[in-house]
């Protein structure tokens, strides 16, 4: 415990990894409480609104006298000169906005039910404070929920790849001889084929009629599966060392068996830089599931994630004039650079040999 | 150990892995559930007896490993069967091979040559404002998704339309004279090399700018510098050639990074490379055309890294198997 304080208190030092830090822990604690901060529940779908843009907040009205923020609903119309639909504002009622208001129901942690939001409207206006897309989802309540699928994806692959590139290497490592012979030219093979080839095409053998839940399970698992290989070598390489130094042959001539030096006595060694690795590839997992869903072959619609909200993106045209529908690529950037420059400040604490 | 006979035993080394690559690659896209014919046998322009002909190549009335065994046979011979749009699987290939490789070799060349003067003058100025800069930079620019970055550039070129919008020729291509197609092929390059230089080269900065520090920092270093060797002559003299072998091992890694980014670039930019084909042949579920485009893209990255080892064997002597 005192370890993990004095370990806190050097990245609080650095500036630049402290506010990566911050900004890492809000992100969290963003998808955590998602239902809280959303506005519209995770199912919402109102195709009428497809395309809507953001509602504007006013806190000044016509008299430019300071009013408590305000906003009015849009107007649908269709131009038959250009045959396009276009919004236009309701101005002939205001709609209040509201901290902690009363919106849809939900279960925090799947305990609690309660309607508390962090932001609401006066009853009746259509609060999409970051637009809508094609299919009338509202994209900020969708940053939320989407947030839930990128942000944690990559730590369950992790949970997955880790230990088993971990016990991997440490066998191959340890045994050596033909045992390590075969084991790494497995790994490498794995290594050898392109990974983000490989990537979509496990995705795209996926069977079709999936629960969502299926999908998501599986995506961690495809993404475990790419990533193993290469950090069992790199763990292998570490316990090819270690396992000459004497408090190894010391525990071997005691009778220790080989289960219990690897598992024991070798892989904790190598645990600094596990925790490095854990940080500094989590960024990849998170661009690689995003660059999966973009193409259509990760998280399936209805569900959101980063990835597939970027989608979107692919229209030319919604680039240009609905740029809303990018903010979750600024999530991802944010997400990929605060994870970045963290996993490097960990890398300067944990590792003396590395410079600054 | 002699140079050749180290490149021999590379080489034999590599012959298993690609071996295993064969087998996964086959035993993955066997074990899915999808019939590898269903496209052809929807096609009413392919006649039965091209189906009745495919269905004999690949030994589909045979157990697994038969198939196998047939398959790679006629893969090694150049046989790799017809698209679902009844085409040859390898002459499709062919022409996608090259324009990634294009992509991929002006790529590397560009981020090189830029990353390593960068790296070098970061790591001599460290800890100055132009080191934290490109600390900086380079960071902001791992963390952008290539695809995000490509959509962006595509953005840019509609916006001021100095470069075309994605392909890799322009659609009077043909009528134009040899120095006009090569120009028109360039100016279809830019962005797609602009886009992956930039990714590739923020990870290569970084490479270098920590494999000069800790030359910089080593006794040898320290000593030429104490007995009066000029700065310059130890940085581009001894230090430079020592810091620069990690790269050149990163250079086959690099390869593989560069095939899996270029994927998602090439098909923002609608680049007709191999990663794009591979997945427009995983969408129409073409088995044939996603089985042999794996096996090539592997087949390249593995001759990246041996490229790669062997350069390294040249520039320095002491690398062993």
């Amino acid at each position: 415990m005192v370890k993990f304080f004095d370990f806190f208190l050097k990245i609080k030092k650095d500036k630049v990894a402290f506010i990566a830090f911050i900004v890492l822990f809000w992100l969290y604690f963003f998808i955590l409480f998602a239902d809280f901060f959303a506005i519209c529940p995770d199912n919402y779908s109102n195709r009428t609104l497809a395309y809507q843009p953001p509602n504007n907040i006013y806190i000044l009205d016509k008299n430019n006298k300071l009013k408590l923020p305000y906003t009015y609903n849009y107007i649908k119309t269709f131009n038959k000169d250009n045959l396009s639909i276009e919004y236009k504002q309701d101005r002939s009622q205001k709609y209040r906005l509201k901290l902690f208001a009363h919106g849809y129901k939900y279960k925090l942690f799947n305990l609690f039910e309660t309607d508390i939001h962090l932001l609401g409207a006066e009853k009746g206006c259509e609060l999409h404070l970051l637009g809508c897309d094609i299919n009338g989802f509202d994209v900020y309540s969708r940053l939320f929920f989407g947030g839930q699928v990128s942000l944690t994806i990559g730590f369950l692959a992790l949970l997955i790849s880790f230990p088993i590139g971990a016990i991997y290497g440490g066998i191959s490592g340890y045994l050596g001889g033909a045992v390590d012979k075969i084991l790494m030219r497995i790994a490498e093979a794995i290594m050898s084929v392109p990974s983000f080839y490989l990537l979509i095409i496990l995705a795209s053998i996926l069977p079709s009629e999936m629960t969502s839940k299926q999908r998501f399970a599986l995506i961690v698992s495809i993404l475990a599966f790419i990533g193993w290989a290469g950090f069992s070598r790199v763990i292998r390489g570490m316990v090819l060392s270690i396992k000459n130094q004497e408090y190894v042959k010391a525990i071997e001539t005691i009778g220790a068996s080989k289960k219990r030096v690897i598992l024991k006595h070798i892989l904790p060694q190598t645990s600094s830089y596990i925790i490095i690795a854990i940080t500094l590839s989590v960024p990849s997992y998170i661009l690689a599931e995003s660059g999966l869903s973009f193409l259509g072959l990760g998280i399936q619609l209805p569900d959101a994630s980063w990835g597939n909200m970027l989608k979107e993106a692919q229209e030319f045209s919604n680039i240009i004039y609905r740029p809303w529908l990018l903010t979750p690529g600024i999530l991802i950037f944010i997400a990929v650079l605060s994870f970045n420059v963290l996993g490097d400040k960990i890398r300067d604490i944990l590792d003396p040999k590395t410079l600054k | 150990m002699k140079t050749w006979v180290y490149i021999i035993k590379r080489i034999l080394m590599s012959l298993p892995i690609l071996f295993m690559v064969t087998l996964l690659s086959f035993f993955l896209i066997r074990l899915s559930p999808i019939d590898p014919l269903a496209q052809m046998k929807l096609n009413p322009s392919i006649s039965a007896q091209t189906i009745e002909q495919e269905t004999k190549r690949l030994g589909l009335d045979k157990p697994v490993i038969v198939q196998y065994g047939l398959w790679l046979k006629n893969f090694i011979k150049g046989n790799m069967g017809y698209c679902t749009d009844n085409t040859k699987v390898s002459t499709k290939i062919k022409t996608r091979i090259l324009n990634t490789l294009l992509l991929s070799l002006f790529t590397i060349f560009f981020s090189w040559i830029i990353a390593i003067p960068i790296g070098v003058l970061a790591a001599v100025n460290y800890n100055t404002w132009f080191d934290k800069l490109i600390t900086v930079l380079s960071s902001v620019f791992m963390a952008v998704p290539s695809f995000f970055f490509a959509i962006l550039m595509l953005l840019f070129a509609q916006k001021t339309g100095l470069f075309p919008l994605g392909g890799l020729t322009s659609s009077n291509f043909s009528d134009m004279t040899i120095l006009g197609q090569i120009k028109d092929v360039l100016w279809h390059l830019a962005l797609p090399v602009f886009v992956l230089t930039t990714i590739s080269l923020s990870s290569l900065v970084r490479q270098m700018r920590a494999n000069m520090l800790d030359v910089l920092n080593s006794e040898y270093v320290k000593f030429a510098i104490a007995k009066g060797v000029s700065f310059k002559k130890v940085v581009f003299k001894h230090a430079l050639r020592n810091a620069i072998n990690p790269i050149i091992t990163l250079l086959g890694f690099e390869f593989a990074g560069l095939l899996s980014g270029a994927a998602l670039t090439e098909y923002v930019f609608q680049y007709p490379g191999l990663g794009k084909l591979i997945l427009e042949a995983v969408m129409q579920s073409d088995i044939n055309l996603v089985m042999a485009s794996l096996v090539i893209g592997s087949f390249m990255l593995i001759l990246g890294n041996l490229i790669a080892d062997i350069l390294l064997k040249l520039t320095d002597p002491r690398v062993r198997v």
